[in-house]
C-alpha cells in the first residue's frame, strides 16, 4: 500500500488530497535546496533523497536559464514521457519557497495535475505556520534531525 | 492556425444556451482553443473533462464498443457535452440544461471534422 509522510506534520493532509485528487503516482515536497518536507508513494530513502536532490538541481539549473533570459522565476516544468509523465514546480509559502515533483501515469494528465496543483499550492500556503526564528547548525542536531526526518518519512 | 480554431468554435458558441466551447488536447487536458463565457474556469474543464473521456474509453473500449463518439452529461443546472474530433483532439462545450442538444451536437460534429 502506497502510502504518503511528512516531515513537517502541516503538509499532510493537503498532500494527501492532492494526490487524491490528481491521480498522481509520486510525490515529492522540498524545500528549493533538497530538503525534503513530505513524499507519497516513494518506497525507499535513496530513491527520495535522489528524486530531492534531481527535482532541486534541475530547478535550480532552469532558474539559472530563466535569470540570463531576465525572466521571472521559475515557475513550472514539465515533461511528457510515454508511460509517464513529470511535473516540476516551484510556490511560495510563507516560510519560503518549495519544490513540488510529481510523477504520474495514464491515469492522469499535465491538465488535472496542473489544476489540482493551484489549490494544493494554495492550501499549503493556508496552512503554513509562521516560520520559526532560525537556530545555529550543530553536527550533532544534523544527524539527529537527518534520522528524524527518515524516520517520519518512512515510519521507521 | 488559431483562426481556424476559431472558427470552429464559433460555429458551436452560435448555438442557443452554449456558454462556452473549447478545444482540448486529449491526452493532456489542456486547452487548445477556447471561446467561453466569463466566470467559466476553462483549465478546469478541460482537465476534468479529457479525464473524464479518458475513463469512458476505456470503460468502451473494456465493453468492446470501440471509442466513444460523443458524451452528455446531464446535470442539474447545465451540461457538459464532449466530442472526439478525427485529430484526438476533445471538443468540449458548456451548455444551459434546456439546450437544443442534437443541433448542438450536430455542431459539434461539425467543428470537429474542420479542425481535423
Amino acid at each position: 500500500m502506497t502510502q504518503t509522510r511528512a516531515v513537517e506534520p502541516w503538509t499532510l493532509e493537503p498532500l494527501q488530497r492532492f494526490v487524491a485528487e490528481s491521480a498522481a503516482r509520486l510525490a515529492l515536497l522540498t524545500t528549493t535546496s533538497g530538503q525534503v518536507i513530505a513524499q507519497h508513494g516513494f518506497t525507499r530513502a535513496v530513491d527520495v533523497m535522489s528524486a530531492a536532490a534531481l527535482g532541486a538541481a534541475i530547478a535550480a539549473s532552469t532558474s539559472e536559464i530563466i535569470r540570463m533570459l531576465q525572466e521571472p522565476a521559475f515557475r513550472v516544468l514539465a515533461h511528457q514521457g510515454q508511460r509517464h509523465g513529470i511535473f516540476l514546480a516551484r510556490f511560495g509559502t510563507p516560510r519560503g519557497a518549495m519544490l513540488a515533483l510529481v510523477v504520474y501515469g495514464g491515469d492522469s494528465s499535465i491538465g488535472l495535475v496542473q489544476l489540482f496543483f493551484e489549490q494544493f499550492a494554495r492550501d499549503l500556503a493556508a496552512a503554513c505556520p509562521a516560520p520559526e526564528p532560525a537556530r545555529p547548525v550543530l553536527a550533532a542536531d544534523f544527524e539527529r534531525d537527518l534520522n528524524e526526518s527518515l524516520a517520519a518519512l518512512f515510519g521507521r | 492556425m488559431t483562426t481556424k480554431f476559431q472558427a470552429a468554435l464559433d460555429s458551436v458558441t452560435r448555438v442557443r444556451g452554449v456558454r462556452g466551447a473549447m478545444l482540448v488536447a486529449g491526452d493532456d487536458g489542456l486547452v487548445v482553443a477556447e471561446s467561453l463565457m466569463e466566470g467559466i474556469r476553462g483549465n478546469a474543464v478541460a482537465a476534468l473533462a479529457a479525464s473524464l473521456a479518458k475513463r469512458f474509453r476505456r470503460a468502451s473500449e473494456t465493453a468492446a464498443y470501440g471509442l466513444p463518439q460523443f458524451i452528455h452529461l446531464q446535470a442539474s443546472q447545465g451540461l457538459l457535452l464532449a466530442a472526439l474530433a478525427p485529430s484526438g483532439m476533445l471538443l468540449v462545450v458548456v451548455a444551459e440544461a434546456d439546450i437544443n442538444v442534437g443541433l448542438a451536437r450536430l455542431e459539434m460534429l461539425r467543428a470537429g471534422e474542420a479542425v481535423a
